[in-house]
């Protein structure tokens, strides 16, 4: 009820926001293609401003299309091709910078574009450090952590809570689900052979740091299942396949939550990550014009606070994070599952970007040779 | 004779009065010729023609029609199939990003040779690479270009992306110097008037061009618009580094920023290049004669040019980045410029570019060649596994009554019309370790329950359900081979004395061969590029190359190398194919 009347009053508030916008923007196209991820996350933003904004704008359409994960190479064809058809555009924030260096993505002023806090901060100051580049525009924190089945954890031994435990196929036997990258399973193997949180990404630049990491998966090797797509860690918890698997940790909230299936999130070692919009280079003036409309729309604080109303990922703007409610169906309170709630970032990993950027062509191969012996 | 008669039946359906009066009028033509006789000469048609080019004519007639009726999907296979394909494997070994961002750079390295680790490239090449990675920062390419070098050395991309923030601020003290002397150097109408060389002065527009067809290079935009802006002779002749610098900056704000170019501030390379320019004694020289609008501006900026700082490129390169004193970096930039390379090629056999020519990889990062062996052996495998799984079922399907095949026929074709997803993913649940097949294993005791059978994630989970899924284009072609045996063949064969055997292997499977080799080339070229099945239930040891090509071409980025390896993979299909042809003969291939 509460909820209701706060969405209500938002929704009245950013009605006369944003037809002051519209008078003032002019030409605007009357339809605009957004990119997502499908599924649970895509029906989160559908719900927390998506619809919102149909509703302001009664003419104007919207059609999604569910191509996020081949986002960079399907614009870098239709770039080619000359005939852009996305407006809008989710995508991870590595992404995002390979959107941004390839020239594909639209550097933009995040001050300019972007909505202050209620209290005036400037967007730029709001987002902070999570703009982590010119083209980037972040929606949301979401966190790359384990999940596993709390009833295969052996009887008289506690519950899984330290990265390690992973690799400590004696007290929690069971097979291991890992992504099918280097990407945090790198990071996470040196964790556990004993680099300290700081150096990880130093150890990992030279030769000996990655044949270390490589060393210590092997550890493993016959006990992992490697994953590629988002749903096959839940799908191989839930089948009870595997003991403990990595994925995004709003997976895994629905799974815990909403499919009650008997999983817990271990957080240790929780890899943060961003995702966020982008606008595509080259959009004609009228497309342009209403895909920087919704945007500044969608990212304002309140409509990142009702997203986590959805999906247990946090809103990137600080201001965002007291605004926090309860989940939309479930009733439950959704402070405590976020990534960034307290109890769970005690002991968090940051993804290095800038890292990945360049060794990830390197690693890749070492990785993929590695993985195909 | 009948040759002349059936040239006539060509060119006419009919004979007509017309063809009546030709022949006569060839009679008289050619008295000495009568027609149809065997005398010396080209044989002539009704008309008088040559027959052989008479001929002819009527079969080109013939022809073109065809080619005509056929034109349309000609059309659309060539443009919607073949160009973009072609595109796309000539990708393998394009490479003109290097030269095209950074043209002035490979040139000045085209002399270097790396000696040691520390034998860095000399000072023209750093200031090359600030004349190049100005403008390519300006117009955002250097980001592209760090993105491609980087599949060669790791650590280039955050090179050129950093770099570039910094170009902005190079050579900052001699531009201050400038603007401090006289504050004209801030004023884009001055600049403006002085790079035109004022009202009616000659224009040089070749330089203007060269500047054009750089831009068009670097961003593969069209800079043919009129830029309300031509340099002037005299003063290119006077400064020309800073005309030409000037002019890509008139271009681009023109084209790319949609300005007026007297109304914008020159770049800061612009100013650098006018100093750069003035400390040279023969412009100073020249500047004494000099009587264009600007001269007295300019002269005093020259005698400020004794105050004006040199710029070592080559130290404020390291300053940016101590990165690019690295012989490594220096030697892909020189290794990767020119317009085509064998990179590409090199790598997809795990093999790369060293400054000693082509080299085979560290043994941890060889990949591709185990792929390649893996993909041409799992499919041959997969293959086997059709023919043994087919045969009998087709042998059934051509030998039932009509009503119990057509039945059977359904079963078969029911699978192939369910989605491929689903199908894969139903084997996922049949073969993993919870799965039904475990499951039922166990329940019946054969299997104990800490032991349960691992069927997929491996090369038996893509062997079986890649099996299944190709099953109906094995089983096909075969089917409509068996159906055209005569059974008497076999039953004569019996009433001759063969026993079972001899008959269907002496009678009988000779005459259904066509039928499996179609329905093996078709499972094993499909097999060979098959990508989403080896990728759900391939785990590491039953991925293909397919699986490679795909991760380079949607998340990698590395388009080339994925061009480089579909070529690879196309070339052995088609020698496979030849091969085939030799052996089997394509002749003996039916599918009906």
């Amino acid at each position: 009820m509460k909820l209701a009347t706060t969405l209500m009053a938002s929704t009245a508030l950013t009605v006369a926001a944003g037809a002051a916008a519209a008078e003032s923007h002019g030409d605007m196209a009357d339809s605009m293609t957004l990119v997502s991820w499908g599924g649970a996350y895509q029906n989160s933003q559908q719900k927390a401003y998506v619809e919102p904004y149909l509703e302001m704008n009664p003419d104007v359409s919207a059609t999604w299309d569910e191509s996020s994960n081949e986002a960079v190479a399907k614009l870098r064809a239709m770039d080619e091709a000359g005939n852009i058809t996305w407006d809008v555009v989710d995508v991870v924030a590595s992404d995002a910078i390979r959107l941004c260096d390839e020239g594909l993505a639209m550097e933009i002023d995040h001050d300019e574009l972007l909505k202050p806090a209620p209290d005036g901060t400037e967007a730029s100051d709001d987002f902070g450090d999570l703009i982590v580049s010119d083209c980037f525009i972040p929606q949301i924190v979401y966190s790359t952590t384990f999940g596993y089945r709390t009833d295969m954890v052996p009887e008289g031994t506690e519950a899984p809570d330290d990265i390690c435990d992973v690799w400590d196929t004696e007290t929690y036997p069971g097979k291991r689900s890992l992504e099918k990258r280097p990407i945090n399973n790198m990071e996470w193997a040196l964790l556990c052979d004993g680099v300290e949180k700081e150096n990880v990404y130093d150890v990992l630049a030279t030769e000996e740091g990655q044949d270390r990491a490589l060393a210590k998966l092997d550890e493993i090797k016959d006990d992992v299942i490697w994953w590629s797509a988002g749903a096959d860690t839940p799908q191989l918890l839930a089948d009870g396949e595997i003991f403990m698997g990595s994925t995004y940790n709003g997976r895994l909230f629905s799974v815990i939550e909403e499919q009650d299936q008997p999983v817990g999130m271990m957080w240790d070692a929780q890899v943060f990550d961003l995702d966020g919009w982008i606008i595509p280079e080259g959009l004609p003036d009228d497309r342009l014009a209403r895909a920087k409309d919704f945007v500044r729309f969608a990212t304002d604080t309140q409509r990142l606070a009702d997203q986590a109303a959805y999906i247990s990922y946090g809103p990137a703007r600080e201001s965002s994070a007291p605004l926090v409610g309860k989940h939309a169906e479930l009733g439950i309170d959704m402070a405590p599952h976020m990534p960034t709630a307290p109890d769970n970032a005690g002991n968090v990993f940051v993804y290095n970007y800038e890292f990945w950027a360049d060794y990830r062509d390197d690693i890749d191969a070492k990785f993929q040779a590695w993985l195909a012996q | 004779m009948s040759k002349l008669k059936s040239s006539g039946q060509q060119t006419a359906d009919a004979p007509t009065p017309e063809d009546a009066f030709h022949e006569a009028a060839a009679l008289e033509d050619h008295p000495s010729a009568p027609r149809g006789s065997k005398a010396d000469g080209p044989v002539l048609s009704a008309d008088g023609t040559p027959l052989k080019r008479s001929l002819n004519r009527a079969l080109r007639m013939q022809k073109l029609r065809a080619l005509m009726l056929i034109a349309p999907l000609l059309i659309f296979v060539l443009v919607t199939f073949i160009a973009p394909i072609a595109d796309m494997l000539f990708r393998s070994v394009e490479n003109q990003i290097v030269s095209n961002t950074l043209p002035r750079t490979t040139q000045a390295l085209a002399g270097w040779e790396a000696e040691g680790a520390d034998s860095a490239p000399p000072e023209a090449a750093y200031e090359a690479l600030y004349v190049d990675l100005f403008l390519a920062a300006e117009a955002k390419e250097h980001t592209r270009l760090g993105t491609r070098l980087n599949y060669e050395e790791t650590g280039l991309s955050s090179l050129f992306r950093s770099s570039g923030r910094d170009m902005d601020d190079i050579g900052e003290d001699r531009i201050d110097a400038l603007e401090d002397a006289n504050e004209a150097w801030e004023e884009e109408g001055f600049w403006y008037t002085l790079m035109t060389g004022g009202e009616g002065a000659a224009g040089n527009t070749a330089l203007l061009d060269e500047q054009r067809d750089r831009l068009e290079a670097l961003t593969g935009d069209s800079y043919a618009a009129d830029i309300g802006f031509v340099p002037g002779q005299a003063i290119s002749e006077l400064l020309p580094r800073t005309a030409r610098a000037y002019a890509a900056f008139a271009l681009y704000t023109v084209v790319e920023d949609e300005d007026i170019v007297a109304e914008e501030e020159p770049w800061e390379r612009v100013k650098i290049a006018l100093t750069q320019d003035l400390r040279d004694p023969a412009t100073v020289q020249a500047l004494a004669d000099y009587d264009g609008p600007g001269a007295e501006e300019l002269r005093a900026a020259a005698d400020l040019s004794g105050g004006f700082e040199e710029i070592d490129f080559k130290q404020t390169f390291l300053e940016i980045d101590e990165d690019w004193g690295n012989v490594d970096n220096w030697q892909t930039i020189k290794m990767y410029s020119p317009p085509f390379t064998s990179g590409y090629f090199l790598n997809a056999v795990d093999m790369e570019k060293t400054p000693d020519g082509p080299a085979l990889r560290d043994e941890d990062e060889r990949i591709y060649g185990l792929l390649f062996n893996r993909t041409l052996f799992m499919s041959l495998v997969i293959t086997g596994c059709c023919i043994m799984l087919g045969y009998p079922v087709a042998w059934l399907l051509a030998n039932l009554p009509m009503r119990t095949a057509n039945i059977l026929m359904i079963l078969v074709l029911l699978p192939f019309w369910t989605s491929l997803l689903v199908r894969t993913s139903a084997w996922k649940v049949m073969l993993q370790q919870q799965g039904v097949i475990n499951d039922t294993l166990v329940w019946l005791g054969l299997v104990d329950d800490a032991s349960r059978l691992i069927m997929i994630n491996n090369q038996f989970g893509t062997i079986v359900a890649m099996t299944h899924i190709l099953l109906p284009f094995m089983i096909l072609p075969m089917y409509s081979v068996m159906q055209t045996i005569p059974p008497s063949y076999v039953r004569a064969a019996r009433s001759l004395g063969a026993t079972n055997w001899t008959s269907f292997w002496r009678v009988y499977f000779p005459q259904s061969v066509p039928g499996i080799g179609a329905g093996s080339i078709l499972v094993f070229i499909l097999s060979i590029g098959y990508y989403i099945t080896p990728e759900i239930v391939g785990g590491t040891t039953g991925t293909f190359i397919s699986n490679r090509i795909a991760y380079h071409i949607s998340s990698s980025l590395n388009w080339g190398l994925a061009a480089a390896l579909g070529s690879i993979l196309l070339a052995v299909v088609l020698i496979l194919y030849w091969a085939y042809d030799k052996i089997v003969g394509i002749d003996n291939v039916k599918l009906g």
